[in-house]
């Protein structure tokens, strides 16, 4: 049911690739709003982990991915799905409770994968995405498919044993893997000035032998181009990278947060760094797109949504039935 | 000691009282956990208390589970009365080899020259629609490793008394709070002085003839409402919260099923190796089995993940209705 029409290249390459890089940040971010407003109204139980304000970051990375690339994502993980080509409907049906929901109403917001993107899941541990893609490249390696695979994870999973013994896989094993890092600055509430005792994440992987690179996260063009860099490298067997993308959730962490750790100002300072305006105007200056196009653009995006949240509210609820059929596949099946 | 302040608090309210008291009871005492300060902790347990006690003994870390577990062991043997908070007892599973490997075995391992005064709080339970990774009650993973105790308070009153004792234990202490009871008071009223309730005794709620209800956690108060229902219609329920299962008291319960002649036992956790299955199996080798004119019945989450939709989710553990229809079947139909 998916139409995945991703195109892959740099967003400055032509114009089509322009408005697609708009288009997806723009997705993003309605999408994120459609769920804060599902939340809102009540319609939506559980929590949220909006990623307004970041959506550059996951757009930049997939623009330099094929179809068949891999990615695993985390608790705040709408975005990597989106940019990888996932259903909107789908993705709202999913958070609703309904049966067409990605995973049939049984995982939610955080669990959400799509085979057909390769999309390996989101995930509610912070760092357990990251082995897992480690995995996903080993397996690449192994059966020789060429394809890459990016761990999507936040500042706070560097803190992880699990990044750290999957890093020294990747490196020491030279796997097709991408260590992308969304630094938003906090983990919850915690700072990165409190968690870590370095200036740059990315040098993280000095002691494991992976490069790092440090990348302003709020604008897509320096994004794709440390992406396309580092799926070069993976693809032609030179091992992981580390991209460092510095970027900032606006919203609470989730539903429950009050915002104690962080002041008003810091907030309104990063909403000037909007990666949305951002990219128009690089687009404008380079009058790759016009005003009316990029409208056009934005306008494709709502509608879009409109749309997904229109099928998904309309659609069958997950029923209880068959709960304990779907523990195990079956075997031979 | 009768309490007469009448002070309802949440179990939140009253690990934080518990907390605070240990806290200026004792130096060697500090808190340690991911946004435990000035977040409060994910369910806000810890909400001002880094104003009180200072950011070097009401400790944020870095998301690093099984780094605070360890560090916490190794503060523990140093002559510290560390208090961890893993923020969902899912993660627990990350600090997986200090608290089973480490913490539980160190004392009997070692001869008994060193010992781990430590205890380790976290969130547990589904109902709060954060699916699978976030839902677990894990008290059976526990219980099932000599070295821990546990404790799983089904009320703000027993949270505070015992975790006070759970502080004051020279041993390492599983101490396991519901999500869902965070944010709401107790049936009693929660003693406004430091009164410890002891580790290893379990509770009788009621007194009832006709049924033993045994259950831990929330399912302590969701039978306990099904009892007060029952007993309008003749049917009379005791009601025993084991409230540490490990170490377990089994003396009420054999007590009780001696008199009443049936059992119902009652966990969230999935049924299959269920913590639940130990109390059937001490009755069954015990002389109470003898006093039995019922099968045994057993309500426990079914053997699936947590899922994420209300509907899937409610489904997936025993709701008041399950135990009520389990309570009347039992005692209707066997006479
Ligand atoms: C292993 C584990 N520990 C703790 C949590 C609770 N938790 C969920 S998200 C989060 C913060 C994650 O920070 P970061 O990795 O920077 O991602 P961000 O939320 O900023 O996108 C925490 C502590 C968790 N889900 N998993
Ligand atoms: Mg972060």
């Amino acid at each position: 049911m998916t139409t995945i029409q991703l195109l892959k290249g740099h967003p400055l390459s032509s114009k089509e690739h322009a408005s697609h890089a708009l288009l997806y940040m723009w997705k993003i971010r309605k999408f994120e709003e459609a769920v804060e407003d599902l939340f809102g109204r009540g319609m939506m139980h559980g929590t949220m982990h909006l990623s307004i304000g970041q959506e550059a970051s996951p757009t930049g990375m997939c623009l330099a991915l094929d179809l068949a690339d891999q990615i695993t994502s985390t608790h705040r993980g709408h975005g990597h799905c989106i940019a990888k080509g996932a259903d909107l409907t789908r993705m709202i049906a999913e958070l609703l409770g309904k049966k067409i929901g990605y995973c049939g109403g049984r995982g939610g917001s955080m669990h959400i994968a799509d085979v057909e993107t390769g999309n390996l899941g989101a995930n509610g541990v912070v760092g357990g995405g990251i082995p897992i893609a480690v995995g996903a490249g080993l397996a690449s390696k192994l059966q020789k498919k060429g394809t890459v695979a990016v761990s999507f994870f936040g500042d706070g999973a560097m803190n992880e044993g699990a990044f750290h013994e999957a890093a020294n896989l990747a490196a020491i094993w030279k796997l097709p893997v991408i260590f992308f890092c969304e630094n938003n600055h906090y983990g919850m509430s915690s700072s990165t000035e409190k968690a870590f005792a370095i200036e740059k994440l990315a040098d993280r992987g000095l002691g494991y032998g992976i490069p790092g690179v440090t990348v302003d996260g709020n604008n897509v063009v320096e994004v794709y181009e440390a992406a396309e860099a580092a799926v070069a490298r993976a693809r032609n067997g030179e091992g992981p990278t580390i991209i460092e993308a510095i970027t900032y959730r606006w919203k609470g962490h989730s539903r429950s947060d009050k915002n104690l750790y962080r002041t008003k100002e810091e907030i309104e300072e990063w909403k000037h760094k909007d990666p949305l305006p951002r990219f128009i105007s690089i687009v404008l200056e380079k009058g790759l797109l016009s005003q009316d196009e990029i409208d056009a653009v934005q306008q494709q995006a709502h509608d879009q949504i409109v749309h997904a949240v229109n099928e998904a509210v309309k659609a069958e609820s997950a029923e209880p039935s068959g709960l304990l059929d779907a523990v195990f596949k079956k075997v031979g099946a | 000691m009768a309490d007469t302040t009448n002070r309802m608090l949440t179990m939140a309210e009253a690990v934080r009282e518990a907390m605070t008291i240990a806290m200026n009871e004792r130096e060697d005492v500090f808190l340690m956990g991911e946004d435990v300060g000035i977040y409060g902790g994910a369910f806000g347990v810890s909400s001002e208390m880094q104003n009180k006690f200072g950011a070097d003994r009401i400790i944020d870390t870095p998301i690093s589970e099984l780094g605070i577990v360890g560090a916490a062991v190794g503060a523990a043997l140093a002559g510290m009365r560390p208090i961890v908070e893993i923020q969902f007892s899912d993660f627990t599973a990350q600090a997986m080899d200090q608290i089973a490997n480490q913490a539980a075995k160190i004392h009997f391992m070692l001869g008994g020259a060193l010992h781990v005064p430590l205890v380790l709080r976290t969130p547990q339970g589904s109902g709060t629609g954060a699916a699978a990774q976030h839902s677990q009650v894990l008290e059976t993973w526990f219980a099932n490793i000599p070295g821990l105790k546990v404790v799983v308070p089904s009320n703000p009153a027993d949270a505070k008394g015992l975790l006070l004792s759970a502080i004051d234990d020279p041993n390492p202490v599983i101490f396991l709070e519901h999500k869902l009871l965070y944010k709401i008071p107790g049936r009693d009223a929660v003693p406004e002085g430091v009164e410890r309730i002891p580790l290893g005794v379990s509770k009788v709620l009621r007194h009832g003839s006709d049924l033993t209800i045994v259950a831990t956690g929330i399912m302590v108060n969701k039978s306990y409402e099904v009892a007060e229902k029952l007993s309008a219609e003749g049917i009379n329920i005791t009601l025993i919260d084991p409230r540490t299962i490990s170490p377990l008291d089994m003396d009420p319960i054999h007590e009780s099923v001696q008199q009443t002649g049936r059992l119902l036992v009652v966990q969230e956790g999935p049924s299959h190796g269920g913590f639940i299955n130990e109390v059937i199996a001490r009755v069954s080798e015990s002389a109470s089995f003898g006093s039995l004119i019922a099968p045994i019945k057993r309500l426990a989450g079914m053997n699936i993940p947590i899922p994420y939709a209300p509907q899937l989710e409610r489904a997936a553990v025993p709701q008041i209705e399950d135990i009520e229809v389990a309570a009347r079947e039992i005692v209707k139909n066997w006479r």
